[in-house]
């Protein structure tokens, strides 16, 4: 008989509310409070999922964080979560719960035929064989290989559920709410400290319901009490089912919160904290040690307080004839509370000669054999265990006899010692210390702000933890400066000297002389003989054991599996354990959603979104936007049936015959102010503004110290120390970083302030012939050229609104900008908009933007790259010989003043056809034969003025080589047409038209 | 991680962003020579321990300060403001 539902037990379940959820699609009833697996395990399914590499059958291992083999999936299609542990995953009605990595069922999995080539599936063999000579073998082999090993499958659909992220901030955090963990709670809590106490199971009290007595009380009598004394402390936190799975730098701790397993009604599903303490006090307590034997894997073999805590907690019995295999009394002891609580127990298996005499006679006169001085051998049944051979053990010469018997059992239970769970004390910590004495690591040296407790301390003493634990929980407190309770603050100092022991009277044993295939690492499918094998290939450390193997990687983090693997590799090399050492646990501790970790930072709040004011003006007038970088901005104003190309030609045609206006909000603008801003500009740009004239504005570059280019954009006069600097919208957050850096590192003697007026000005730009007419009709003030020359800047009105008037052209028309404080913009481009009528003014997007420079050969961010320089784009006039600027030295390096580098050049499609940016420049006509690349199409665009596709580009020696044909090779688009090589300067080349 | 800025308190490192090495000396702005200029922007030692970082609190006050931080255990034991506003050093739980 596989497992059951005991008639009575079971404090976490309420039998009056019955569950029923669906596994493989079929039916299982289950009680509000089960687990996922103690619901399986009462209603009989002893086969859970496959394995990792073999496709083995495998049973529920656990009953906890430390379980290998219960990985399932939760819900289907976009909702899919895969690898969720069914021994933490608390049961709900409706859910649908899925084994993993089987096909086409459970029962019958094809890919178990792996297990019949098992010799080939040793350590290293992929990579043997598959990446040997002709790395092709892998590449070709790689996609199979990986369906046939793995775990869950995540789904490719968006998520559907909500996460949410949180922050806490605590004096004392308290990680593991066990006995050790509660008390160190309640001490740190009552010296005043602000705590968080959390743990990853629903409930608080670690294994304290596993045992009968703590100290001279009752178990369950110490919980209440301590239970209802931290319920008492308003400045304690409980969080329950949140499970800390990183520990980071300054002491931030990372944890993930199950929220709702339902997505039904649409509330968060998980939630992330980022906790920050000052201190920690870490009560992660231990995990039972396994033994290692052939066949060891096989379902119905689990950790002996794993059952024990189905049957207390769920009233689940793991099965109808149970074996426990235990080397030391405490096993016996958890023998006899199984067998109390109902669970059949048929026999104990001991290697030990003299079992506890007290607990085995309560067992012997309930019908449980003995078999003190014998060892389990091997495992008989492939999806369930039928029996186990068992035979005398030697505990002196560690030998087997062969004379062995056969016992019939379901369910094997393993109790051979504790592993204390050290990982976020690894995380954080110096390398682990081997307890010869325990048979264990214990935490090694802390490198951030925390203090160990409890059973990870190898305290495995329940009451003995628990005084650990207030000890430890004092300390944490007195290093804040707070007073802990008086008989708290008398026993912090002794924290370090609480009675180690795990367990009692333990004979040191893990791996069982025998043959057969024995399983070290139930997750990763890794074997004793894997083990050695990699020993014997030179793999002798432990760090390379695991990557050789896989032993102790990924989800698992090597929770029953590393300290068995060091035991036997230490036994193998002749060493002792800490000349083997072990693996530094990474984070996660357990698996994490990605959910969890991005949050609600998905689609529209993957980054902020900003706009201009003049928004949802553009929509209406039916913009089609376009992000750049964080803006959005009008890309063209199409109208019914017109292509992308016709809008912005249309545009910008108007532009040139008429007028346009175009929102120039998003440019980058500071405001530069004190005595010795002038000063500041001349050493910032490459050329000069202290001799600018006030009401004058002037176009400038500036360089990034190592010479390249950095950004442009005209900087305004409006005073004798006041400027206004204009950047493109791209940098505008890096020039200011930039500005703040050299006032505050290079040039702290200068008064000047910088301050950014992004957002606080929006604008304009009008540009066309009639822009001067249409200005002259709404402004207050004289826009003739002689009063408001090129490069002018002057203060006006717009009705009541003031604004600021720049003419500056980016068109190569006479065209002007035109600012108001942010919250006038929307009514002062309305104005516009309504006088431009009579003028047949059009808004104009960033396409027909881009055109219109494009033929004037205006640089923008595409030839801004970074790594250009004032040289390469033919702008050295404005590169002062006078002055010292950023920049200066490093760029007149020869390497970037050489004649041969990439320089800008116009080109011309000589085909109609578009050239693409992006396009290499070759010599050869023929696409298949096109010779080596001179040069690179950086921006294109249709050109109404010269009636055909242009581009600029970035030719080697490019200045020397106008009237060049060349041949633009796209191949990726398919492109490839001949292009004639020009000035960039397209359209209007000696500038009348702005002048005018 | 938490930095102490001398303006805002303890804020965490998210908030800040890394300005490089502080204990390389930028050249003046006389300086002519494109040597003295490439070592300062390109020679880097990799100093295991204490060192000095300039950082900026972007998402802040947008002071540049120095941090005193431990490139091995990431410790950061100290930020003082610099130019205009230099002040002694503060500790880190200054609030």
């Amino acid at each position: 008989m596989p497992g059951f539902r005991l008639p009575r037990g079971g404090s976490r379940i309420d039998r009056l509310r019955p569950l029923r959820f669906t596994f493989d699609g079929r039916g299982v009833d289950g009680l509000a409070g089960d687990t996922i697996a103690s619901a399986l395990i009462a209603s009989g399914q002893t086969l859970v999922a496959r394995s990792f590499k073999y496709h083995r059958p495998r049973g529920i291992y656990s009953a906890g964080a430390e379980e290998p083999n219960a990985l399932v999936t939760l819900g289907a299609d976009a909702a899919t979560d895969p690898n969720v542990k069914a021994t933490i995953v608390e049961a709900s009605d409706g859910m649908a719960v899925h084994s993993q990595h089987a096909w086409p069922s459970l029962s019958t999995d094809l890919g178990a035929v792996n297990g019949l080539f098992a010799p080939f599936f040793a350590a290293g063999f992929y990579y043997k064989t598959f990446m040997g000579p002709g790395r092709r073998g892998w590449m070709r082999y790689e996609p199979t290989i990986r369906r046939a090993a793995g775990l869950g499958r995540a789904s490719f659909e968006p998520d559907p559920d909500r996460y949410e992220m949180a922050n806490a901030f605590c004096d004392v955090l308290v990680v593991g709410a066990g006995p050790a963990g509660l008390a160190a709670a309640l001490t740190a809590g009552q010296a005043g400290a602000h705590v968080i106490l959390c743990d990853e199971a629903p409930i608080f009290g670690g294994m304290a319901d596993l045992e009968d007595r703590i100290g001279d009380q009752p178990a369950a009598d110490w919980l209440f009490a301590m239970m209802s004394a931290l319920n008492g402390m308003k400045n304690i936190e409980q969080r329950k089912r949140l499970s800390v799975y990183g520990y980071y730098d300054g002491n931030v701790l990372g944890a993930a919160e199950r929220v709702a397993w339902d997505r039904a009604d649409g509330r968060t599903r998980q939630r992330h904290w980022r906790i920050q303490a000052r201190r920690v006090v870490l009560a992660t307590g231990a995990i039972e040690r396994p033994f290692v034997f052939p066949e060891n894997d096989r379902p119905g073999v689990m950790l002996a307080h794993a059952a024990l805590a189905y049957a207390r907690r769920y009233g689940v019995s793991v099965g109808g004839d149970v074996v426990l295999f235990t080397s030391h009394d405490d096993g016996w002891r958890t023998a006899a509370a199984l067998a109390r609580a109902g669970v059949p127990i048929r026999a104990v298996v001991d290697p030990r000669s003299d079992a506890p005499a007290e607990v085995e006679a309560e067992l012997l006169a309930t019908g449980t054999k003995s078999f003190a001085g014998h060892v389990v051998t091997a495992v008989e049944g492939r999806r369930a265990i039928k029996a186990i051979a068992i035979a005398p053990f030697d505990a002196a010469s560690g030998t087997v006899s062969d004379e062995g018997l056969r016992l019939d059992c379901d369910a094997l239970l393993l109790a051979a010692g504790w592993t204390p769970t050290i990982h976020l004390a690894s995380q954080a910590g110096g390398p682990p210390v081997h307890d010869e004495a325990l048979d264990a690591f214990l935490p090694g040296e802390p490198r951030e702000a925390w203090h160990a407790a409890g059973a990870m301390c190898g305290i495995a003493d329940t009451k003995n933890a628990a005084a650990n634990g207030a000890m430890v929980g004092a300390a944490a407190a007195e290093a804040l400066g707070l007073k802990p309770p008086r008989n708290g603050a008398r026993n912090s100092a002794k924290a370090g000297r609480s009675p180690k022991a795990m367990p009692d009277n333990r004979l040191p044993l893990i791996e069982i002389p025998a043959t057969g295939k024995a399983f070290v690492d139930l997750q990763n499918d890794v074997t004793t003989s894997d083990v050695r094998l990699a020993q014997r290939e030179g793999f002798q450390s432990v760090e390379h054991l695991k990557r050789y193997t896989t032993l102790g990687m990924a989800a698992d983090q090597g929770k029953t599996a590393n300290l068995n693997a060091i035991s036997i590799l230490a036994k193998e090399r002749g060493v002792l354990a800490p000349a083997i050492g072990t693996t530094r646990y990474r984070p996660p501790y357990n698996s994490v959603s990605l959910g969890a970790l991005v949050g609600r930072s998905r689609g529209a709040h993957m980054q902020p979104l900003r706009r201009t004011p003049l928004h949802d003006w553009h929509l209406k007038a039916g913009a089609e936007m376009i992000n750049v970088g964080l803006w959005q901005r009008p890309r063209v104003y199409a109208r019914e049936g017109e292509t992308l190309e016709a809008a912005y030609v249309r545009e910008a045609r108007q532009v040139r015959a008429a007028i346009g206006i175009t929102d120039v909000s998003t440019l980058g603008k500071i405001d530069v102010q004190g005595p010795d801003a002038a000063t500041f500009l001349d050493r910032v740009y490459t050329n000069t503004f202290s001799t600018l004239p006030i009401g004058k504005a002037r176009y400038g570059l500036m360089l990034r110290d190592d010479g390249f280019l950095f950004d442009d954009g005209t900087t305004w006069r409006l005073a004798e120390s006041r400027y206004l600097m204009t950047t493109t919208t791209a940098n505008a957050a890096l020039v200011l970083q930039h500005l703040e850096m050299l006032l505050a590192i290079a040039w702290p003697e200068l008064k000047v302030s910088v301050t950014s007026l992004t957002d606080q000005w929006a604008g304009a730009a009008l540009a066309g012939p009639k822009s001067r007419d249409l200005l002259a009709k709404v402004l207050d003030i004289d826009v003739s050229d002689s009063a408001l020359p090129f490069m002018g800047v002057k203060p006006g009105h717009v009705g009541a609104i003031p604004v600021l008037v720049a003419r500056l052209s980016f068109s190569g028309e006479l065209a002007y900008e035109i600012y108001s404080g942010a919250d006038h913009t929307l009514a002062l481009w309305e104005r516009l908009v309504e006088a431009g009528g009579e003028f047949g003014m059009v808004p104009y997007g960033l396409e027909a933007l881009g055109v219109l420079r494009l033929e004037k050969g205006h640089v923008v961010g595409s030839e801004i790259t970074g790594r250009t320089t004032v040289h390469d784009l033919g702008l050295e006039k404005m590169f002062s010989k006078k002055k010292d600027f950023v920049g200066k030295p490093l760029a007149l390096r020869p390497a970037l003043t050489d004649p041969g580098r990439k320089q800008l050049v116009g080109v011309k499609s000589l085909d109609g056809k578009p050239v693409m940016a992006g396009a290499h420049l070759v010599t050869g006509a023929d696409s298949k034969t096109p010779g080596p690349s001179e040069g690179h199409v950086t921006s294109m665009g249709y050109s109404p003025a010269m009636e055909g596709y242009i581009a600029l580009a970035l030719l080697k020696g490019g200045r020397q080589r106008h009237g060049e044909k060349l041949y633009a090779a796209d191949p990726l688009r398919d492109g490839h047409g001949p292009v004639e090589i020009v000035a960039p300067h397209f359209f209007d080349p000696d500038g009348s038209r702005m002048h005018g | 991680m938490l930095i102490p800025c001398p303006v805002c308190g303890p804020r965490d490192h998210e908030e800040f962003a890394y300005g490089g090495d502080a204990t390389v000396a930028r050249p003046t702005i006389a300086e002519q020579s494109a040597t003295a200029w490439a070592t300062f922007v390109y020679d880097r030692t990799n100093p295991k321990g204490a060192h000095q970082e300039h950082w900026h609190h972007v998402h802040g006050c947008r002071q540049w300060m120095v941090v005193s931080r431990d490139t091995e255990t990431h410790a950061v034991t100290g930020a003082r403001l610099i130019g205009a506003w230099a002040e002694p050093e503060t500790e880190p739980g200054d609030d």
